[in-house]
């Protein structure tokens, strides 16, 4: 008798653990409580540096929306880490918002999960839409031939942005134009404890947005015309080796740049004077927050290469933007819908992207003083001219994930000291391969 | 007779809850590991086509990437898991036997040793995120610029050093843990028992090896499993500390079948590879029983 119950209590505390093991992580998003007919729920994106403030940003256009409409808007942040996760648990369990903001290159993803309602011709309509939208950013909505599921509210580019008064000290009179003079300006940068360039290297979307852009201006192509993945030609192995070569053999990036992965480290490094050069898009708001002023630093097009290879496309930057989704779920649609058009009106359009120092994603919003500036000019006209869009294939956000983690690893690597060479990158390329089609 | 049912019946409500929070989820679990369920059929899980074994097959493809790298993750964690327990009983022991006799301040200090356990897994683990980088963190300012032992600041959040920062946190957290289930064990020895041995003159060395842990035996064998279970599964630890790509080197299994399930959206396959780590699990903790109590029966 003595002997059993500790048995007893081991069996017991051993099947609710075992019982655990098999149902834990993935906390569900929920906070659709929609009760009340006119409250929405609008998850935003993090696009003001941190969440306190975009809810200071926003939260005045909400209440403009609340004044016009008598619609009220109940408003969560979500940081960029989540918001994928968040997304995939409410259209799994059917509990979401009624609006989301979307990173624009996971429109066609998301898009086969059906989780979104398609704006078609008539909800266009409602919106006051049609016509207005950038063609650049509008296709980056969904796959091309399928009505898009979201419309873009906040349009970006890759730029470079360099640091004056550095350039000045180290006697450089122009920002650099090809990859060579980049290296070479960056070689010149780095000295003391000021490193040539920033990046953040741990972190999944912006690893993979540069793996695209390099391996465009090699030639490459991560997915073939029928949509079949093609990670590891020499093209791309090619682009991704010279980034990462920033940090492994350039030696114009910080080693401890590969921990970076919160998405604002490499900011913060080049607003305070850590770094000269940064390859970021539309960073003016992030950087004010951290105190750089406008006048502090410059903006010019990302580099190309000095001799381009065959095949090579006239890209430097993605599409990058931000979308507005209705979930199809939602029981609000009206008013969903009507929260929308306010989001792309030419007010609301033009306020927002002038606190996010993005591009307004409608043609009439451009009136506005604040986007007739050199910066904007420059993005502006990388986005119109240079930019494409991520893959529109369903598996983009794999895709993003795997390349992120691989160019991640590679960054380790070169932050250990390991060489990185065309074998390695090629290795690495190979295997995310496999895990995206074993997600197929 | 009505007497008999008495038991069972209060037991029904435990019962209910127990299948709905553990087992309908872990049965759900087990039927989307025959299913390909992709972000295809997220929205509408039945509409899934039946996989039969196809994701088991793939995950114990050790040709594969995935399979690979899934047993790769399974070494890391066995090594990681054995390294946790073993050193957070030997911790949780040792201050818990330290602690036996009175004096004063004791129950300050074991209060303040309990403090890691009381505080969110989160907290916990994104302080020692904070402290572990490389060149605003705690643990490089302590080791590179006041004691000048390495010349140049070594990472801890990647590379081999981040198996060390894994193991360093998950056995801060749970050393309490074991502390104070051995504390508590060591309450119910009966003090004749020293006395005896004092009167006997056996040294302090003698009375742990002859009483404490031998008295300590069935406390010991729920602690060294629940440690073994808890870690084996830890999820928020490595989480929190690496993001959801952990270095290969600190792949724990948990973050590996979230990776599937979550980062490429194939939660058939996530859930093979969850249905496979409970069979592992399950087998473990058998063996461990059955040996542990057939031990215990020869000696009594």
């Amino acid at each position: 008798m003595r002997s059993s119950r500790p048995a007893l209590l081991t069996l017991a505390v051993a099947t609710a653990l075992l019982a655990s093991a098999c149902s834990s992580s993935g906390g569900s998003g929920s906070g659709g409580g929609s009760v009340a007919g006119t409250t929405l729920t609008y998850w935003a994106s993090d696009q003001g540096g941190s969440i306190a403030q975009d809810v200071k940003v926003l939260t005045p256009e909400l209440n403009a929306f609340t004044k016009q409409t008598g619609i009220k808007v109940k408003l969560e942040v979500i940081g960029w880490n989540d918001l994928l996760n968040r997304i995939l648990a409410a259209a799994s369990s059917g509990q979401g918002p009624d609006l989301v903001n979307i990173g624009n290159t996971w429109s066609a993803s998301l898009q086969a999960t059906g989780a979104f309602l398609p704006i078609n011709d008539d909800v266009m309509k409602q919106i006051n839409g049609t016509g207005r939208f950038l063609p650049g950013a509008l296709a980056a909505t969904g796959a091309p031939g399928q009505p898009p599921v979201g419309v873009p509210i906040y349009s970006m580019a890759y730029g470079l942005y360099y640091n004056k008064a550095m350039f000045q000290a180290a006697g450089i009179t122009q920002p650099p134009t090809t990859w060579d003079e980049f290296v070479a300006d960056g070689k010149k940068l780095t000295k003391g404890g000021q490193w040539g360039v920033s990046v953040e290297a741990a972190q999944t979307p912006e690893n993979a947005h540069h793996a695209f852009t390099f391996a465009k201006q090699q030639g490459g192509s991560f997915y073939d015309s029928s949509g079949k993945p093609t990670f590891d030609t020499p093209q791309n192995v090619a682009g991704i080796k010279q980034y990462v070569d920033f940090m492994a053999a350039d030696k114009i990036a910080n080693p401890s740049d590969a921990e970076y992965s919160n998405g604002t480290e490499a900011v913060k490094d080049f607003a305070t004077g850590k770094a000269a050069m940064l390859l970021w898009q539309s960073a003016d708001a992030t950087l004010a927050q951290y105190g750089m002023q406008p006048s502090q630093y410059g903006v010019a097009p990302v580099p190309f290469n000095a001799a381009a290879p065959s095949g090579a496309n006239h890209v430097d930057s993605i599409v990058a933007g931000i979308n507005l989704s209705i979930f199809a779920n939602t029981k609000h649609k009206d008013a969903a819908i009507q929260f929308m058009k306010f989001m792309t009106s030419q007010q609301a359009q033009t306020d927002l992207n002038k606190e996010y120092s993005s591009l307004p994603s409608v043609s009439d919003a451009y009136g506005d003083p604040a986007f007739q500036t050199t910066t904007v000019k420059t993005l502006q006209s990388v986005l119109a001219n240079s930019a494409a869009p991520m893959p529109a294939v369903a598996t983009e956000s794999q895709f993003e994930t795997v390349i992120g983690a691989a160019v991640q690893n590679l960054f380790a690597d070169a932050a250990a000291g390991k060489p990185v060479t065309d074998q390695s990158v090629a290795a690495q390329l190979d295997q995310a391969q496999q895990k995206l089609q074993a997600g197929g | 007779m009505r007497r008999a049912g008495l038991p069972y019946l209060l037991l029904l409500p435990a019962v209910l809850f127990e299948l709905l929070v553990h087992v309908v989820p872990m049965l759900t679990g087990i039927y989307m590991s025959f299913k390909h369920l992709t972000e295809f059929f997220i929205r509408n899980w039945s509409a899934a086509p039946a996989a039969g074994l196809d994701n088991y097959r793939f995950a114990l493809d050790f040709n594969g990437a995935i399979g690979r790298q899934l047993l790769q993750s399974f070494w890391t964690t066995c090594a990681f898991t054995v390294l946790t327990v073993c050193l957070s009983w030997l911790l949780g022991t040792g201050a818990a036997v330290l602690m036996q006799d009175p004096f004063r301040g004791r129950g300050l200090l074991r209060t303040y040793f309990l403090v890691p356990y009381a505080l969110p897994a989160y907290t916990a683990a994104i302080t020692w995120e904070f402290m572990f980088q490389r060149d605003t963190g705690l643990v490089n300012t302590l080791l590179v610029h006041d004691l000048h032992l390495f010349k140049t600041a070594p990472f801890w959040l990647i590379g081999g050093n981040s198996f060390w920062a894994l193991l360093i946190t998950a056995v801060w957290r749970t050393w309490p843990f074991a502390f104070l289930v051995v504390t508590a064990g060591l309450q119910n020895i009966p003090g004749d028992l020293y006395e005896a041995a004092a009167l006997d003159g056996a040294g302090t060395w003698q009375r742990i090896r002859s009483i404490t842990l031998p008295q300590l035996r069935s406390v010991n064998q729920v602690l060294v499993l629940v440690l073994f279970l808890w870690n084996f599964n830890d999820f928020n630890t490595p989480y929190t500390l690496f993001g959801n790509v952990p270095p290969p080197q600190a792949n724990l299994i948990s973050v590996q079948i979230y990776d599937t399930s979550f980062q490429n959206w194939n939660f058939g396959s996530g859930s093979a590879m969850s249905v496979l780590l409970l069979l592992f699990l399950l087998v473990v903790t058998a063996v461990y029983l059955l040996l542990t109590n057939r031990r215990r029966k020869t000696d009594a």
